[in-house]
């Protein structure tokens, strides 16, 4: 079936097909409809996306590159592999995109304090960095657990300004983050926008997060044209809450001979039970605001979940993506702890680029999807973040400092 | 209007009285499930009117420390959901009208429709539902009709008049009125946006308002009774089971503390016109 133009936009309410909506206590549906109001007016407002515009130029550093991969694209079954370099964006992610846009629309709407949750922490240095670029006040929750394997983004947000709070509840992980937050939110949001920072959550954020990651795909569609005379047959991205795919994947959609694939975190294994793979091993249910895929277990209590990548580590995924992959128009498919530190270490050892956890899931994904392909694929990955927060992780795993 | 549930005839009883309803909510599971039916029971023989029993998650998000505490012992001792209409079942016999405070997810996991008709079978008066939304509840609605179930919808200070308006139009029995922003748990004082929050809500609806949030002693029931129908303390019992340990000699103090709270509430609730001075 052919469904691309209506895969453009979800209802009004923000519903993706079945998926999506709100699911939040009612002391948060006032500020939601503020919030949908005031993005819409932003948005329709020629000076807001001027000023988010130069500031996704001037400060961080966009358009980002496309990089082609020769040596590592020998592993790929001769496919031609183009990196689309989110990585090299400030802050060293395409978080950044989202968190110019939030914060210019906090400052918009005359609120003074910025509440986030992060798991791997890159979405929280982009907070940190975007409030102390605009002089906003910063509070970054985070599961104990990921302050502990993230330590560097921890020091980082703290040099920024950010209060960073570990949170000690649940599995003090992203999806105990984000349940902190929303309590903070709910408390005061009168004065607190909550940075939300992936596709995911009450409408509108899954929408309005979806718009401003959009830039990736936006890009990457014209670089990879200039580059190889057409569009690519694939483009992959990794999967958490799904950001930088959806970011990646919108512009492409209506491009309906290009494959869509995200790269979950299958941990383990998703035979295992410990993952984080939500379309390929979950079921429909409602968390943290919105109907989507959840690992939930048979009451529709949330599973704990196991990834080696602490932003891919949630139990839930980004509505538009439930949608997508219902309808056919994305596929996804679970890749494993040790497939993504192979991608990882090869990536790094072949072309000089340290990739973060997160899209070695993808470059996993691509090693794989090029030799199912064949010679003269073309395969857009979204290099969504590099690697210098994952060195730790990294030594542990490869034992790198054994002998020394 | 439907016919007279239990619910409505708590109300209609306390208002003949002239004094509010006490709605006590402890959670299912803990200190243990007999722990809490126990609790409840001393609840409603120390004078609570309605009974609300939670239904542990795990991601409580409009709770605060002391019930995330004791959801999460719950959890961890086994609690699912039949256990919670188990726990309702006991409760009800007591003759209190009893409900189910529950976030949405374990409703749909067990099937909209089963868990009405299985909460109504054990003798559930209605449920609370603090993140489901009149926008997202149609499901919910038809299944709570159709098993004779009162849905319970909240309002809170930054809900806007249109949307008081909605929620007024969809929930039956009380109207839940959020006293303050902010998850559960004991406050010093009651928010002052808790009496305008109310008046906000009678100018939509004729149905009794309750308010929750923050509401732990005595003085405070009172001054919560002065301007509402009904007051609703969650924390605050809880604080009295978490502090009592969950060994046998410390589940019974924690309910006799449970039991020796509901009586001071109960008073409170019966002094509204000194509520009224007080304030």
């Amino acid at each position: 079936m052919t469904t691309s133009q209506n895969l453009a936009s979800p209802d009004v309410a923000g519903h993706f097909g079945r998926y999506g909506g709100r699911f939040v206590p009612e002391a948060l549906m006032a500020t939601l409809d503020e919030l949908a109001a005031a993005y819409a007016a932003a948005t329709a407002d020629p000076e807001f996306r001027a000023e988010l515009d130069h500031l996704l130029r001037s400060y961080a550093g966009r358009p980002t590159p496309v990089t082609e991969v020769p040596r590592f694209s020998e592993h790929a079954g001769g496919a031609r592999v183009l990196l689309k370099r989110e990585d090299l964006a400030h802050t060293g992610s395409h978080k950044i995109n989202n968190v110019l846009g939030q914060t210019l629309l906090t400052k918009r709407m005359g609120k003074h304090r910025v509440i986030a949750e992060t798991g791997a922490g890159q979405h929280g240095v982009a907070v940190a960095t975007a409030c102390a670029l605009l002089g906003l006040d910063c509070v970054v929750y985070m599961g104990e657990e990921d302050t502990r394997r993230q330590a560097l983004n921890v020091v980082r947000m703290r040099l920024l300004g950010a209060e960073v709070v570990p949170v000690r509840v649940g599995s003090r992980t992203l999806k105990d983050a984000i349940n902190e937050a929303m309590r903070d939110w709910v408390t005061n949001v009168e004065t607190t926008h909550y940075a939300i920072g992936s596709v995911m959550g009450p409408h509108p954020f899954p929408t309005m997060v979806r718009d401003f990651q959009r830039i990736i795909g936006v890009e990457a569609r014209e670089q990879v044209r200039e580059l190889v005379g057409r569009l690519p047959d694939a483009v992959v991205a990794c999967v958490g809450g799904g950001s930088n795919a959806i970011g990646t994947f919108h512009a492409f959609i209506p491009d309906e001979d290009v494959r869509l694939l995200g790269c979950e975190a299958g941990g383990d294994g998703v035979a295992t039970g410990r993952h984080a793979a939500t379309i390929v091993g979950g079921s429909m249910g409602v968390l943290h605001g919105m109907r989507t895929y959840l690992l939930q277990d048979a009451d529709g209590q949330t599973q704990e979940t196991h990834s080696i990548s602490a932003g891919l580590d949630y139990p839930g995924v980004g509505p538009e993506h439930a949608w997508l992959a219902d309808a056919g128009r994305a596929s996804y498919r679970a890749v494993a702890d040790s497939e993504a530190m192979e991608a990882f270490a090869l990536l790094s050892r072949t072309e000089g680029i340290i990739p973060a956890l997160e899209p070695a899931h993808a470059l996993a994904g691509a090693l794989q999807l090029g030799r199912e392909l064949g010679p003269g694929a073309v395969l857009l990955v979204c290099c969504s973040g590099r690697g210098d927060k994952d060195v730790d992780t990294a030594v542990r795993w490869f034992q790198l400092m054994t002998g020394e | 209007m439907t016919a007279t549930t239990a619910l409505s005839a708590a109300f209609a009883k306390a208002g003949a009285e002239d004094r509010a309803v006490l709605v006590g909510y402890l959670p299912a599971g803990f200190p243990s499930a007999d722990g809490a039916i126990s609790a409840a029971t001393a609840m409603v023989e120390a004078g609570v009117d309605v009974v609300e029993i939670g239904l542990p998650y795990s991601d409580p998000l409009m709770d605060g420390p002391t019930i995330q505490e004791a959801v999460h012992r719950a959890l961890l001792g086994g609690t699912r959901t039949l256990d919670v209409l188990h726990t309702v079942e006991a409760v009800a016999r007591t003759g209190a009208p009893t409900l189910v405070m529950t976030y949405w997810n374990p409703v749909e996991a067990y099937g909209v429709q089963p868990f009405a008709r299985d909460l109504a079978a054990a003798g559930g008066a209605g449920v609370i539902t603090p993140d489901l939304v009149p926008e997202e509840a149609g499901p919910w609605l038809e299944a709570a009709g159709a098993a004779g179930l009162d849905p319970i919808f909240l309002v809170a200070p930054s809900s806007t008049d249109a949307r008081v308006a909605l929620v007024a139009s969809v929930t039956r029995g009380f109207v839940y009125a959020a006293s303050t922003m902010g998850v559960t748990g004991t406050r010093g004082q009651v928010s002052g946006r808790a009496a305008e929050l109310v008046s906000r809500v009678r100018a939509h609806t004729e149905l009794p308002v309750a308010v929750g949030l923050g509401v732990s002693s005595r003085e405070q029931a009172a001054e919560v009774a002065s301007f509402a129908d009904g007051v609703i303390v969650g924390s605050a019992f809880v604080s009295r089971l978490l502090g009592a340990g969950t060994e046998t000699g410390g589940v019974a103090d924690g309910v006799a503390g449970v039991r020796e709270l509901a009586v001071q509430l109960a008073e409170g609730v019966r002094a509204r016109s000194a509520g009224r001075v007080g304030t």
